[in-house]
């Protein structure tokens, strides 16, 4: 009556198999290297620990970073200042500027515009870290640093900062744009109804709806400033004691894992177990504050899902 | 709910289904559907949005296995196989019984490309011009592209598109064809065209049609089943098989009142 | 009361608001611009001359090269007029091999398993919380993690291949992040047509899903190459500082790579090295420029109006 019919399972070939085990694989690698860096990172930092030449005591306490010196001290303090002071000085420049440029970017620019500020925003977030801090160093400094603010040093912490500050401005304009494009469209429509102006649209109803969003780039920005290394390696200084002369040379967190490894660092001494206890540091750091960024991110996408 | 069919006992049944219900978690989409399909016919299902319909036809090829909180209760027969029996791989399925969507989707290919995709996973990799041909020329769209085989699907006319997702899945040597509202991403005279083909095609293949446009279904189908929804206790709607009859008495002498309203316009 | 101000504020009053703060975002995205520009601006005018012109210098006479893509292929030299990025740019273009043979499989195979095939369960949401994480871990970090993974635990040594390796664990997440953005574009309704034609899951997204993300696919490759060779500081920990004047051979040999040749001569303090680096700056960002626009005219030329 009708053709054979055969519904039954046909064998996977071993070629499928293959293929479906490497993705599979391929996504776990997202833990493996998360694993990797972790584990890395603490058996080397417990060895400098353990070691009979520091203390955890004189690590957070001591105020110099001279472990290339013959009675070498490992104080994280100047370090931990200079890397917050630094990327503080690069908040203050980026988030007042990426902010407003995203404000621009989703309120008031025509889609012309956008489609020209956009690609300049990328090539911006594309220029090499190493090509900021030549800038730093060799414009910055003399054109803008040391005209305007007598005493500054060929090596100082506000040419880093406004550097690494302008290298985040894409970041935080991105993100910040996204945050406000997420709010409904409804919303804007139905404050300029109201007779409100376009300025007091984005300034009272726009930015605080987006705010979450807002945060979280700020949070994502400064965490970026953190972990920046080639600009405040190069234009920053090394300056291994605590400072707050923003005029002068700091020493990062960053460019001293730089400069220690720059030095004769065999594994197995102290000064190359440092480089890991300082990566740890470093790490602890910008995870908690990337966490807390994509925390307050979700937040703010839940909130306009629907 | 009555389900009364005026057939000939004599014809073969395509689909014996008892009892389904399809759900997604806790939500019962469709429910208690009990029905025969038969060979070489064309069967339409109508019903006002939301009845379940489309949910329904999906389950038929098991295309809601890709959902994946779907759940299918009761039981479907294909030829006298249990569709949803562990033994039976959906793959299978799909191949003998083929699906045309609500919009065209052809794959961004060549219109070759679109055709041979189908044959090649299916291993019927011989005569693969002659197997082209024959396929576009029974989808009525062989004189349109027989020049231009390999021009971009995406380049077509929406209704030489759907034409061709129809041609492909003929092209797969099915026994049965899902058509879920094939036509109304189109316009009238693609319309026209394609209900035409579907009265060809109703010489090969066995046809089941979900449409929201009761002239089609009056036009095209010999039998039909109308849907509806209900409110259930706790305020969603389940869709629920009304009627089932020849399509000729469905449009004239309707049993139940709820199918009258439908059909002369007073709900849905 | 605060409403009431609203109305008695003059129309001539309100429009300097506005206008006000237009020119404040106006001026925000300007500086953005105006700063890359300014970089830009100042690298060609210092770097030009050493790498396309007959050389110049006022402390020496006139010192001609006889051809200005010496400076390509010559070797590096204790001598700012002399010295060439030759092997830096062989090393660099040695990474970018390796990046693009370990990510591509492994950042497609990924971004497939996730987008398509993953269940939705803790042990898939844990895979994409390492990936966000990962995004934001500071470079440096992964050039620690490199060190003691690849360098010291397999056995690579200081060598292009742990540089390529680490640059690719580097760029991963942005690649996986990409590749799946480029699934997502995919309708479902090609993933439904395949699959009503009797094609297995695997058959389906092999065969039509797949081909169809490629392009999408390759951009973000590109945009995470041009990334990775952009990087700097992992670059240090594979002893790619240390002074190499030859061209590797093997994927085990020393290297250089372009950004560490000019983090180098950046060092130096004499003013001939600054032509010098901003000469291998401009073949750096030229690097880049021209990969972004490889990325953007893929994107044009394979996007489809599904």
């Amino acid at each position: 009556m009708y053709k054979n019919l055969n519904l039954t399972k046909t064998k996977t070939k071993p070629l499928e198999s293959f293929v479906k085990f490497f993705i599979k694989f391929s996504a776990f690698a997202a833990i493996l290297i998360s694993i990797a860096i972790v584990f890395t990172l603490l058996t080397e930092a417990i060895n400098f620990f353990q070691d009979p030449e520091v203390t955890i005591r004189e690590y957070f306490t001591a105020t110099r970073w001279t472990p290339t010196f013959k009675n070498p001290v490992y104080g994280v303090l100047p370090l931990i200042s200079s890397t917050l002071y630094i990327a503080l000085i690069a908040c203050i420049i980026s988030f007042p500027l990426g902010l407003f440029s995203a404000i621009y970017l989703s309120e008031f620019a025509t889609r012309n515009t956008r489609k020209v500020i956009k690609p300049i925003m990328e090539i911006l977030a594309g220029v090499p870290t190493v090509v900021f801090g030549y800038f730093a160093l060799n414009w910055i400094t003399p054109n803008i640093v040391q005209r305007f603010i007598p005493g500054s040093g060929v090596f100082n912490a506000i040419s880093a900062g406004i550097a690494v500050g302008i290298m985040i401005i894409p970041t935080i304009a991105s993100i910040s744009d996204d945050a406000l494009n997420a709010v409904p469209k409804s919303l804007r429509m139905g404050s300029l109804a109201l007779g409100s102006t376009r300025r007091i649209t984005a300034l009272k109803i726009m930015l605080p709806a987006a705010l979450s969003g807002i945060i979280a780039s700020f949070i994502l920005g400064f965490s970026r400033a953190i972990g920046e290394t080639m600009i405040v390696t190069i234009a920053g200084g090394q300056y291994p004691e605590l400072n707050l002369d923003p005029r002068k040379a700091m020493y990062t967190i960053t460019s001293s894992i730089v400069n220690v490894s720059l030095g004769d660092t065999p594994h197995g001494t102290t000064a190359y177990n440092a480089l890991f206890a300082l990566g740890i540091t470093l790490f602890i750091m910008t995870f908690v504050l990337n966490i807390f960024s994509d925390y307050i991110a979700r937040k703010y996408r839940k909130e306009y899902e629907q | 709910m009555k389900t009364e069919l005026t057939t000939k006992k004599e014809l073969d049944h395509v689909f014996t289904v008892r009892d389904v219900s399809v759900s997604y978690g806790d939500f019962t989409a469709v429910k208690n559907v009990s029905m025969d399909m038969f060979k070489n016919n064309i069967t339409a299902f109508i019903g006002p949005s939301g009845c379940g319909k489309s949910t329904l036809i999906r389950s038929f090829n098991r295309m809601n296995d890709l959902i994946p909180n779907a759940a299918v209760n009761g039981e479907i027969n294909y030829q006298g196989i249990n569709l949803y029996d562990e033994e039976v791989d959906p793959v299978q399925v799909r191949r003998r019984i083929g699906m045309v969507f609500q919009k065209p989707n052809p794959f961004p290919k060549s219109i070759r490309e679109n055709i041979t995709f189908g044959l090649k996973v299916n291993n019927m990799t011989d005569n693969l011009d002659d197997r082209v041909e024959k396929a576009l020329t029974q989808a009525a769209l062989w004189d349109e592209v027989k020049n231009d085989l390999d021009k971009n699907a995406l380049d077509l006319s929406g209704g030489q598109q759907q034409r061709l997702c129809i041609a492909r899945t003929i092209a797969v040597e099915p026994d049965t064809i899902l058509m879920d509202e094939p036509c109304s991403a189109l316009d009238p005279v693609a319309t026209k065209k394609i209900e035409d083909l579907m009265q060809i095609l109703v010489k090969d293949f066995s046809i089941l049609i979900v449409t929201h446009n009761m002239q089609q279904a009056s036009r095209v189908s010999n039998y039909c089943a109308f849907f509806t929804t209900k409110a259930t206790d706790d305020g969603r709607r389940t869709g629920e098989l009304v009627e089932y009859s020849d399509t000729k008495t469905m449009f004239t002498n309707p049993s139940e009142s709820l199918t009258e309203e439908y059909i002369s316009g007073r709900f849905g | 009361m605060n409403s009431n101000s609203v109305f008695t504020e003059t129309k001539k009053e309100r429009q300097l608001k506005e206008l006000a703060f237009l020119s404040i975002l106006y001026f925000c995205v300007t500086v953005a611009i105006v700063t890359l520009m300014t970089l830009i601006f100042d690298v060609i005018s210092t770097g030009y001359s050493r790498l396309f012109n007959d050389y110049e210098l006022g402390l020496i006479s006139k010192v001609t090269i006889d051809n200005p893509r010496d400076f390509l292929t010559s070797l590096d030299s204790r001598d700012p007029l002399k010295a060439g990025i030759g092997p830096a740019f062989a090393g660099t273009v040695w990474l970018m091999i390796i990046v693009i043979f370990a990510t591509f499989p492994l950042g497609a195979g990924a971004a497939i398993y996730l987008q398509e095939f993953a269940p939705k369960n803790k042990l898939t949401r844990f895979i994409e919380l390492n990936l966000t994480n990962l995004a934001g871990v500071p470079s440096v970090i992964y050039g620690l993690m490199g060190l003691a993974v690849f360098v010291r635990l397999a056995g690579f040594g200081r060598s292009v291949l742990s540089g390529g390796l680490t640059l690719t664990l580097l760029i991963l997440p942005v690649v996986i992040v990409a590749s799946r953005e480029a699934l997502k574009a995919v309708p479902d309704t090609i993933r439904q047509g395949a699959l009503a034609l009797g094609s297995t899951k695997f058959q389906a997204i092999f065969r039509q899903v797949v081909p169809s993300a490629i392009p999408g696919m390759v951009t973000g490759m590109v945009l995470g190459l041009s990334r990775a060779i952009g990087e700097t500081a992992p670059l240090i920990f594979m002893g790619a500082l240390t002074y190499v004047n030859y061209y590797p051979d093997t994927p085990l040999s020393g290297f250089t790579a372009i950004p560490i040749q000019v983090y180098n001569w950046i060092g130096y303090p004499q003013a001939e090295w600054k032509d010098t680096s901003s000469a291998g700056i401009i073949l750096l960002l030229g690097l880049l420029l021209s990969m972004n626009a490889l990325a953007l005219i893929i994107r044009n030329k394979f996007e489809k109006d599904w």
